[in-house]
């Protein structure tokens, strides 16, 4: 049972506060922060998470990779996989157990939601680019929509959403070869929407199935949807739509559209702002909510307080003034270069906020390859750490005893070319938490 | 079999274009050939400066009197393509005031429009300027489009009755007899629609005249015909901010120097440049000091540029050209004049001429002069009215309407799509079908880029550099993918996916020198969204190897079918509400 302990100091503008103190401080408020938050409190421990904007899941498919390629050659079953790894990835530093045991939490917050725990294979979504790839778990809405089934397959792109184009991803699938015939269609999005609507309107207005203006006088939007679809279904045995099918009542809105139409109805992973990647958080913020882990949210970390190697607080800044944050173990997850976990100048490449050591080429000519898709270093650009997931310094000894790191903050992993990305974050930040709540309770 | 023109351009870039117009213009048969795409070569990769001319107010008083002449000319006939933000001359403590004397003086000799304004005005014009701002001289520095005006030039010959053939290499200069009598090219991919030849083909082009204006590779054609042309390639580095620091051209007040130009273009700055003589123009070290100088050297000036998002940095080769035996050793003393290379008189070889040196502000003069000069050889009469006929797409005011209402466009986005297409704005917007914005750093809607595929076809950097789409922070990273889908089903699968990655490996080029801070961060939320979310890097459709489908899983089993691990084939009938998650 975790202790509260409340305790008077001096803050910096002279007037006392209440200090906040926890168990374990989750820096970081994406899936691997999220993960290892969760974590940290099934061992029991206080635990507080802070994180500063919003997380980079806004940009994620919402698919679930483990590890799709492996020395650049298409991955069938990740964990046959994983052993081929270099020592120093990530995976390798946590081991296989912890790789399952992150899925295994993944699968317990998410439920319903999401499909594949079946099978240790991966399986091959359709992408909005046309492309397919590899995953290890994947989104309900998008199940029926798997290449490797075999079936007649219609995609529906709408003429004011640029990220998708129907026909072209259906032409493209076919160069892909996968199974079964796909056609594409493009369509109005029904009712009178602005050109440049977000998805999100059009989410909405599914949600809500709003009453929508059509040549046949006024509709619900979910039956306008359907009824301008029934020329172009021909033979289709599925039908797939940009990820757009609704926020809250996904499910709903797509039961409706199966049950007009009368064939499933899946949904293709689109870029930012991804519907399915929001919804992953939000999955994960019910389940934080639910293990009373405690959330900061809207503040950057600025400045930590060390003593006898070990970090004694943090503390964000809030319009000038730190609000100091003490735990007894802290986990570093505030993510890559996307999220400005890992940041650089001219000069060098640095973890901005421990000052821990980040390997990197001295001429940042040598950060990137010539080719747009090459083997790029600065996408392995991270901390380095040892089986305990600390952070090491230049010097290869741990930077802090308290301090263990997890997600896109590590280095050794090209999450981009391999698709490992969302498998990391489980892996490290389930291994991270669970090391930091053991800790914190001795 | 050889095809035959009168006069024969070699050249898409400013001048070449700025000739081809003016030679249609007076009923001359015209063809301009082009190895790359227009702008290809040193127009493309300048910093839009109209020079005002006081740049070499006291170095070369005949190229600035030059400069303002034609600056005044092209607000007139290319206002489309030009910003007029004004330009400053700033003096720093360590700045000497003699030179600011003779700079002021300089200007006045040539008539150039210049006041002297104090420190403290110059910060109200330009906040971000250093506050050890000593005093400044205003002058009517503006912005240019490059890619623009040449595309307009060129238009306006089309349109008058030349051939334009772009991505049509010359290979070899025809002589026979000391007379130039043509070329012959090898057309290559003609990714554009203008482009009507097999790749890999030659054609031989018979020209009663040929004018060499290639520039900085003005050698290499000379060669070709057996003539020695002294050209001077020099480089020098542009490198892109994110926003506009400053609205007005700021310029160090003080002798010729390395980074002492910051030009304020459409949504970005860029700072510039260096002055160093390559031996290659195709082949030349871009170097990391060049970058590090324009940031660290023009902070002096503008302190945020320090810390400020730096997207891409290019470079380009000055045509510069010395008289023989003028013996000068650093290229920034050689002349910004240009010459023009009668090679009859020079060299007692008939039917060729070539055009050095110069500057993109003066490029209709410079076309102008060798217009004379080779209707005088063809024996064709004819002036020049150039100087006063307006460029496709500035010819009405309608630049200035907004657009918002009309076009169902929001403000930005209209005024933007309005200045970007001039008069020719009604034609392009008015649509009956939704015009979202594609390109949204640049605000370019997908009107605007119909309309620029239907002439550049399947090749998207020319489509880029007609609307800009792609160019602002993302560097294409959210919007490449959705420009090339325009490109289907007129074109195919396979072209259109060929022709995104060549614009994003086009765009990739550029960001290389700028991958630090933000724009590292940009990259690898690129590379995350194109590889991860897309997965273009591994696109099995580009893969020689199938993939074999059966052996990933096609979903989850129904209860019955669950023995077998669920793979393909196991799960006909399955319904999404039933199945067992099995953990």
């Amino acid at each position: 049972m975790a202790v509260v302990l409340v305790r008077a100091t001096e803050s910096t503008t002279g007037r006392t506060t209440v200090a906040i103190e926890d168990e374990v401080c989750v820096i970081g408020g994406g899936l691997a922060g999220m993960t290892a938050a969760l974590r940290a409190a099934h061992e029991g421990a206080r635990v507080r998470l802070l994180s500063h904007k919003k997380s980079t899941l806004r940009h994620a498919s919402g698919l679930v990779d483990i590890l799709g390629y492996a020395d650049g050659e298409l991955v069938a079953d990740p964990f046959d996989a994983l052993s081929s790894l270099p020592k120093t990835h990530p995976y390798r530093r946590v081991g296989n157990d912890a790789v399952r045991a992150g899925l295994s939490l993944f699968d317990d917050v998410t439920g319903d939601a999401y499909r594949g725990t079946h099978t240790d294979a991966n399986a091959l979504v359709a992408t909005h680019g046309g492309t397919v790839k590899p995953t290890a778990r994947y989104p309900a809405r998008v199940a029926p929509g798997l290449a490797s089934r075999d079936r007649k397959t219609l995609l529906v792109g709408f003429d004011s959403l640029t990220a998708f184009d129907a026909p072209l991803a259906a032409d493209h699938l076919a160069a892909a070869g996968v199974p079964g015939t796909t056609r594409g269609v493009t369509v109005a999005f029904p009712g009178d929407f602005r050109a440049d609507s977000r998805v999100t309107r059009f989410a909405r207005a599914l949600d809500d199935d709003e009453t929508v203006e059509t040549a046949s006088g006024s509709t619900p939007v979910r039956r306008a949807l359907a009824r301008t679809l029934e020329s172009h279904l021909g033979d289709a045995e599925r039908v797939g739509f940009p990820a757009v099918l609704g926020e809250g009542e996904s499910q709903e809105v797509r039961e409706a559209l199966e049950s007009s139409l009368g064939i499933d109805v899946f949904e293709v992973p689109m870029g930012p702002p991804s519907l399915l990647g929001l919804r992953l958080e939000a999955l994960f913020q019910e389940a934080l909510d639910e293990a009373g882990v405690r959330r900061t949210t809207g503040n950057p970390v600025t400045e930590f307080d060390a003593s006898d190697g070990r970090i004694q607080s943090v503390s964000t800044d809030r319009n000038g003034r730190p609000t100091p944050f003490h735990a007894d173990e802290f986990v570093l997850a505030t993510g890559g270069l996307v999220g400005k976990g890992i940041d650089s100048d001219r000069e060098g490449v640095v973890e901005p906020v421990f000052d821990c050591h980040v390997p990197h080429p001295d001429d940042r000519y040598e950060w990137f390859d010539d080719e747009a898709f090459g083997d790029h270093p600065f996408a392995r650009f991270g901390v380095d750490v040892d089986d305990d997931l600390r952070p090491l310094d230049a010097d290869g000894g741990a930077e802090y005893d308290n301090l263990r790191a997890a997600g896109g903050v590590l280095g050794g992993a090209d999450f981009a070319a391999e698709k490992s990305g969302s498998g990391i974050s489980l892996a490290t930040g389930h291994a991270a938490g669970r090391a930091a709540g053991a800790a914190a309770n001795q | 079999m050889a095809t035959e023109t009168e006069a024969l351009v070699i050249g898409g870039g400013s001048t070449g274009c700025g000739i081809a117009r003016d030679l249609a213009l007076r009923g001359v048969d015209t063809t301009l050939v082009e190895r790359g795409n227009l702008t290809h070569g040193t127009t493309g990769r300048m910093h839009g400066l109209l020079h005002s001319g006081g740049r070499y107010a006291v170095s070369d008083q005949e190229s600035a009197a030059e400069c303002i002449a034609e600056s005044r000319v092209l607000r007139e006939i290319a206002s489309h393509c030009v910003e007029m933000t004004g330009g400053l001359f700033v003096q720093l403590p360590a700045d000497d005031d003699e030179y600011f004397e003779e700079k002021l003086a300089g200007c006045r000799d040539c008539d150039i429009p210049a006041e002297v304004i104090s420190g403290e005005e110059a910060r109200e014009i330009e906040p971000y300027l250093t506050r050890d701002v000593e005093r400044a001289i205003r002058v009517p520095d503006g912005a240019i489009d490059p890619f623009r005006l040449c595309v307009a030039n060129a238009a306006d010959a089309e349109k008058h009755g030349a051939r334009i053939e772009t991505h049509a290499e010359v290979t070899d200069v025809l002589v026979e007899d000391d007379q130039v009598t043509g070329v012959e090219v090898r057309h290559e991919s003609g990714p554009g629609k203008r482009s009507h030849h097999e790749p890999g083909t030659t054609e031989r082009i018979e020209a009663d005249h040929v004018v060499n204006a290639t520039g900085a590779w003005a050698g290499e054609l000379g060669a070709m015909a057996g003539v020695e042309v002294e050209v001077r390639p020099s480089k020098g580095v542009m490198t892109v901010m994110n926003t506009r620091q400053v609205d007005t051209v700021v310029n160090r007040c003080r002798p010729k120097g390395d980074a002492d130009i910051i030009v304020p273009h459409e949504t970005a700055c860029i700072l510039g440049t260096t002055d160093v003589e390559v031996e290659d123009p195709d082949d030349y070290p871009e170097e990391q000091w060049e970058i590090d100088m324009m940031i660290d050297t023009l902070s002096e000036l503008v302190p945020i540029l320090s810390e400020a998002r730096t997207i891409r940095s290019f470079w380009g080769v000055r045509p510069l050209y010395e008289p023989p035996d003028t013996g000068t050793t650093d290229p920034t003393d050689i002349t910004r004049q240009f010459f023009l290379l009668d090679h009859a008189d020079r060299d007692s070889l008939e039917g060729m001429t070539s055009i050095v040196g110069g500057k993109l502000t003066t490029y209709r003069l410079m076309a102008e002069q060798i217009t004379d000069h080779v209707c005088e050889k063809l024996g064709i009469e004819g002036n020049c009215r150039t100087a006063e006929q307006p460029l496709p797409g500035s010819e009405d005011f309608s630049v200035l309407r907004d657009y918002m209402e009309e076009f169902g466009l929001r403000s930005p986005v209209g005024r933007r799509s309005a200045e970007r297409l001039g008069s020719k704005a009604d034609e392009v917007l008015k649509t009956d079908d939704p015009n979202p914005v594609v390109c949204t750093c640049e605000a370019v809607t997908r009107a605007e880029l119909d309309h620029a595929i239907a002439d550049a076809g399947t090749d998207l950097n020319a489509t880029r550099i007609r609307t800009r789409a792609s160019m602002g922070n993302c560097q294409g990273g959210f919007c490449a993918h959705r420009i090339a889908a325009l490109l289907h089903p007129e074109y195919d699968e396979a072209t259109t996916r060929t022709a995104l990655d060549e614009l994003y490996e086009e765009r990739w080029k550029g960001q290389r020198h700028a991958l630090w801070g933000e724009q590292l961060s940009q990259a690898m939320l690129n590379h995350a969204l194109h590889a991860t979310t897309m997965n273009r890097d591994r696109d099995p459709a580009a893969s020689d190897d199938g993939i074999e489908y059966d052996r990933f899983d096609a979903g989850p089993p129904t209860p019955e079918a669950a023995a077998d691990g669920g793979r393909a084939g196991a799960c006909d009938g399955i319904d999404d509400g039933e199945d067992d998650r099995g953990d």
